[in-house]
């Protein structure tokens, strides 16, 4: 307790000094507000933001595309990873043309999505599900390449048939490295809907620094990047305890 | 009477490398009975982890047949229970589901899996550690799931590779007490493979010592010393310097290998 305590005081005088300098230079009116507004001017707005509901609305929204498209992402690419990873002629039809698309950043497919999909969630969607589909699709396929032969050798001589190998082996064992490709396409995927928000939509995170950056709004686009920051932090957190979870199993660094 | 469970004739298995073609096994022949507890012997590339793969069906041989109660081994299967050096355990299991794994693929009903399972922790003293995943376990305690989870299957022959290797001198002495035990209680055909001449004097019924490369059978030896068997008396002794002249001959010609190989490289 008295340990976590001093390693969060150590860990906030950096951000505190930072915060106090930077107020202290927007006060001095060395730089203008438009430029760089003050923290207690962005902290205010924040908090106005809050209380009226705005905010709320746009983080559930951000977020609502963000879980819905990397749900359709990491739906498709976890069985095909799956296929991938254990079928030498699958892996081999399929790996050139995943090798030509994967270095194409998502935000290239903007036009795209809106002539195929139109305005509202569905390109956002799709750009965030782009987004997901690869880290998850190559962390599966190393997984399940990487399962340990000796594991295979005792299914096999426990008598495992082909659906229960897939399900209860070679799943559970390629799990350390799909979790890994999960937090990747989360990242990727939070990234992503804060583009697609600036172009397709009319609320959400994205859409709210750029509404504000057309009125000149500073304090309200800090304010919202600090948000995004806190959700990225709060939804990579509820990731670690997963992942913890998950492979409660897992020997970790000792092994 | 005894009856003829595993039949090995004239097995040759060669394993085709870039250089070279390694006869790892050749003219084997050996006929194991029911109930019996045979130790392979001998200095390591003597083949004989390659003849267990092969009875357990991971690795076939070249030419040779293998007959299984009278029927050809083509595949690995549950009726011819593996226990691994690494233990093999499944990592994401807990010590209970690891053991209840092969009857539920099995398709056993739950409450049986459950009776089963519970009968077998307990045998092997092993009811604590249920809930338990085996990172948290000791190598002994882990290679005790190991062969619950062979039992659970209820296998008439276990092969055991090396299965103790792995294990400190006491841990070692207590799991192989623990062995003779669950071999006598449940009329197990148990194949062993070592390199320990201790070892396979105080299990086995019989000794197959193998030669180096190629692999064949040097001696075929049963042991007739009562159990349990007390490796400070004289016969035991007697036994050991036996096998151990047979099995240095071989560590020799392993060692000559490994240099004349060393100097081509």
């Amino acid at each position: 307790m008295q340990k976590q305590l001093t390693s969060f005081l150590r860990g906030a005088i950096v951000p505190v000094v930072i915060l106090l300098v930077w107020e202290a230079c927007a006060r001095a009116g060395l730089v203008s507000p438009i430029v760089l507004p003050a923290p207690s001017a962005v902290a205010a707005k924040w908090w106005e933001a809050l209380l009226s509901g705005e905010l709320v609305h746009d983080s559930i929204a951000s977020l609502y595309r963000v879980v819905v498209g990397f749900v359709v992402g990491a739906a498709l690419a976890l069985p095909m990873g799956l296929l991938m990873g254990s079928s030498q002629r699958l892996y081999g039809l399929f790996n050139p043309l995943l090798q030509l698309l994967r270095p194409i950043p998502p935000i290239a497919y903007i036009p795209l999505a809106i002539l195929w999909f139109g305005l509202g969630n569905p390109p956002s969607v799709f750009l965030i599900a782009i987004g997901a589909f690869f880290p998850v699709l190559m962390n599966t396929i190393a997984g399940v390449r990487h399962v340990d032969g000796i594991y295979l050798r005792a299914a096999h001589n426990l008598g495992v048939g082909q659906l229960a190998l897939f399900t209860r082996v070679i799943l559970p064992a390629a799990t350390p490295y799909i979790l890994a490709g999960v937090r990747i396409g989360i990242g990727t995927a939070f990234i992503v809907v804060i583009v697609s928000e600036m172009i397709a939509v009319n609320d959400g995170l994205g859409y709210r620094i750029l509404e504000a950056r057309e009125f000149m709004w500073s304090d309200k686009i800090i304010a919202g990047m600090i948000t995004i920051g806190l959700l990225g932090l709060v939804l990579d957190s509820a990731m670690n305890a997963l992942n913890n979870h998950l492979l409660r199993w897992h020997r970790g660094l000792e092994h | 009477m005894q009856q003829q469970q595993i039949v090995v004739g004239d097995v040759q298995k060669v394993f085709r490398t870039q250089e070279r073609d390694v006869v790892a096994l050749k003219d084997i022949n050996l006929t194991i009975n029911q109930g019996e507890f045979v130790c392979l012997l001998g200095p390591s590339g003597c083949g004989k982890s390659t003849l267990l793969n092969a009875i357990a069906g991971f690795s076939l041989p070249s030419s040779g047949s293998i007959l299984v109660d009278g029927r050809p081994v083509s595949a690995p299967g549950p009726e011819r229970g593996m226990v691994f050096q690494e233990y093999a355990l499944f990592p994401w299991m807990t010590v209970a589901q690891n053991v209840a794994f092969g009857l539920e693929v099995k398709g056993m009903a739950k409450a049986d899996i459950a009776a089963r399972v519970d009968n077998l922790l307990d045998k092997l003293h092993l009811k604590d550690f249920r809930n338990r995943f085996p990172k948290d376990l000791s190598g002994g305690m882990r290679q005790r799931v190991a062969i619950a989870r062979v039992l659970a299957m209820d296998s008439p022959i276990m092969l055991m590779d090396e299965p103790f290797g792995a294990l400190d001198a006491l841990t070692r002495r207590n799991l192989q007490d623990e062995l003779l035990r669950i071999w006598a209680e449940f009329g197990k055909t148990i194949i062993f493979v070592t390199h320990s001449i201790e070892e396979s004097s105080y299990l086995a019924d019989r000794i197959v010592v193998m030669t180096y490369r190629p692999g064949t059978v040097k001696r075929d030896h049963h042991v007739t010393l009562p159990r349990p068997r007390d490796p400070s008396c004289t016969e035991f002794n007697e036994l050991k310097r036996e096998l151990g002249q047979l099995v240095m001959e071989e560590q020799q010609r392993h060692a000559a290998a490994e240099m004349r190989l060393a100097a081509v490289d």
